[in-house]
């Protein structure tokens, strides 16, 4: 794929409300033609940001460039951005069809093409048939691809989605992400899409932003998130991870994290590595996945991608609970340290086959640990 | 078969029974006395529908019945446009409980309360520094003033199911301000707009107290009512009030139809 334009420039926006800081000097660009996500708890500044965009909110600080344009003062009907909202926000008290012609008109395009560009809407929803309902007479998903066809028929440069599954059914939802997602592809327009939900972001994104506290932490694609979080935050969030903390200790190329309890052995090149000073607080993230247990009797899982035991950092523990989750296992082990860690192992592998009490030796591969400032 | 003594269901319906009877059985015998040939409410000499005839023929009544609805329909349209205006504005800008309690108030305190205020007021600055007279103009004010209250608190009650952002849609979707109020916020309120207006005007058309004190030598219908039976009750007060009753008991349910109906 050709590197894609810049379309977005957020430049140190700030959006004060009273005392409240939800959008703290935040920076970002996003693409011409990306599917790109801002991930975070509520009350992050995700949704504010959104409304920053549309025109709904102005900033105390910084400016917003869309193709080179700021928007800071700019109308929100003047905005060439169209919103998906969370509640969909149809007007009750018109048809499907003039729901989705109100923005046409407003433009003052000709009946004729109302007609067609409408009628091509429902049918990129597949809601053709659909015209002459009203809001009402219409199910959850329904009035959702409905929404989506009145922000898209507008040919807008960029679209904003505010939790567009949010409330949906969960099969619904799952079907409506690959649905999104080839949507996107079909028009090439810009989607923005805010959520808390990280499995949505992971499964519809090109980039995703993670947000706390009103500020971006991490701007990744959604493997780069999942394999090299930047902080602890980034890590817990996005998937599910084991979090051993301690001080960072520096030898030459060497380094050691120390915790209370034991030292673990830091990756010489882990991207962590350069921020961080000797004595500093630090995590090592190890996704579950890359997390081996085996019996204590076999000091070494036989089949370990690295069978040097140099290579590994180790701690004994007890299994506490499986968890039968299909295709995978999970493991609850209790650590010595009384810490908790979970390992997933596929079915069929060895070591799937552990019960409660078992005594076991878990091991990461030392490349497997993500260092992270521990904030 | 028994029957519960204490079932709550027989309890209660006999309650409203005899509650509605309360209620109604006194405008039951006017209505009834209304359609009495003899006039007298102790004698039953036939039905009769020469008492409406009596009032429809009699000018004085006729003049301060168009009085009234004059001053109804013009303050009823004043009132609602600033109600609702109001209610947008304290639904959408304040949440300050002291500010929603003084827009009650004209509403709710006793009338001759107001009556005697609003009199001394247009004493003050309108017939003392204007040289003005008091007459219609006064009594639409002065209705205007109470009206103001009981359509915002209606409009209210529409609003608070309003979703904000589908007026944020319509901006998004390439409306300005003028164009969202006038295509989205007014069709979606307008049965409960439609709703206060039908109380307010039924408020005006019925209101004694204010309009007595306001009216200087103007003479609306109630204040007619008040002079006719202040020599006697005539029995085409009998006719006049089945009107009355009839006509306000349509609006409020109109009213409540309005303002029951969820798009």
């Amino acid at each position: 794929m050709e590197p894609q334009r810049e379309l977005i420039r957020i430049e140190g926006v700030t959006k004060r409300f009273g005392h409240i800081v939800a959008v703290d000097e935040v920076n970002a660009t996003i693409r011409e033609n990306e599917f790109f996500a801002l991930l975070g708890p509520s009350g992050c500044g995700k949704t504010t940001l959104m409304r920053l965009l549309a025109g709904f909110e102005t900033p105390d600080a910084g400016r917003l460039l869309l193709d080179g344009r700021d928007l800071v003062g700019v109308r929100p009907y003047r905005r060439p951005l169209n919103m998906m909202f969370q509640s969909y926000a149809l007007f009750p008290h018109m048809t499907v069809y003039d729901n989705i012609a109100y923005g046409l008109r407003q433009e003052r395009v000709g009946r004729g093409e109302i007609e067609r560009r409408v009628a091509d809407a429902l049918a990129l929803v597949q809601l053709t048939g659909f015209g002459r309902r009203r809001p009402h007479q219409l199910s959850g998903g329904e009035r959702q691809r409905v929404a989506l066809a009145r922000a898209l028929v507008k040919r807008p440069k960029v679209l904003l989605l505010d939790e567009p599954l949010a409330a949906l059914d969960r099969k619904l939802r799952v079907e409506m992400q690959l649905e999104l997602k080839r949507l996107q592809d079909t028009v090439g327009i810009t989607f923005l899409i805010v959520t808390h939900d990280q499995e949505e972001a992971l499964v519809m994104a090109d980039r995703i932003a993670v947000m706390d506290r009103g500020r971006i932490l991490q701007v990744a694609t959604p493997d780069e998130l999942y394999e090299a979080p930047n902080s602890r935050f980034v890590a817990s969030f996005i998937g599910e991870s084991n979090i051993f903390t301690g001080r960072l200790s520096i030898a030459g190329d060497a380094a050691t994290l120390v915790g209370e309890r034991a030292t673990w052995s830091v990756a010489p090149g882990a991207p962590g590595r350069a921020g961080l000073v000797d004595g500093a607080s630090a995590a090592i993230v190890v996704r579950p996945e890359r997390l081996h247990v085996a019996r204590l009797e076999s000091a070494l899982p036989v089949d370990h991608p690295t069978m040097d035991a140099g290579a590994l950092n180790r701690v004994d523990g007890v299994v506490r609970d499986v968890v039968y989750l299909g295709s995978t296992r999970k493991y609850v082990v209790e650590l010595s340290d009384g810490s908790r860690a979970l390992s997933r192992v596929q079915v069929g592998q060895r070591g799937d086959d552990l019960t409660p009490g078992t005594r076991v030796s878990t091991t990461w591969a030392i490349k497997h640990g993500v260092l992270v400032p521990d904030a | 078969m028994r029957i519960s003594f204490l079932d709550p269901g027989r309890w209660l319906g006999a309650h409203l029974g005899l509650v509605l009877l309360f209620l109604y059985l006194p405008i039951a015998v006017l209505i009834v006395l209304s359609f009495n040939d003899s006039g007298l409410p102790t004698t039953w000499t036939g039905f009769s529908t020469r008492w409406y005839e009596a009032v429809l023929t009699d000018d004085k009544i006729l003049g301060s019945a168009v009085n009234t609805i004059i001053i109804g329909a013009i303050s009823t349209i004043i009132a609602t446009a600033i109600g609702t205006l109001l209610a947008l504005g304290l639904e959408r800008l304040t949440n300050n409980a002291l500010l929603d309690g003084l827009v009650f108030v004209p509403g709710i305190i006793p009338d001759i309360v107001l009556a005697i205020a609003l009199l001394s007021f247009y004493n003050l600055v309108f017939t003392g520094m204007l040289g003005l007279k008091l007459g219609l103009w006064s009594v639409i004010v002065a209705h205007v003033v109470f009206n103001i209250t009981f359509v915002t608190a209606i409009v209210r009650t529409r609003l608070r199911h309003f979703d904000i952002s589908i007026e944020e849609a319509s901006l998004d979707l390439g409306a300005n301000e003028i164009t969202t109020f006038r295509r989205i916020t007014l069709p979606i309120i307008l049965p409960g707009v439609i709703a206060a207006a039908l109380v307010a005007f039924t408020l005006s058309v019925d209101e004694f107290v204010v309009a007595f004190f306001t009216a200087g030598t103007t003479i609306t219908f109630p204040i007619q009512v008040y002079s006719m039976i202040r020599f006697g009750g005539t029995p085409e007060i009998n006719a006049i009030a089945t009107v009355v009753v009839f006509v306000s008991f349509v609006l409020i349910l109109a009213s409540q139809r309005l303002n029951r109906e969820q798009v």
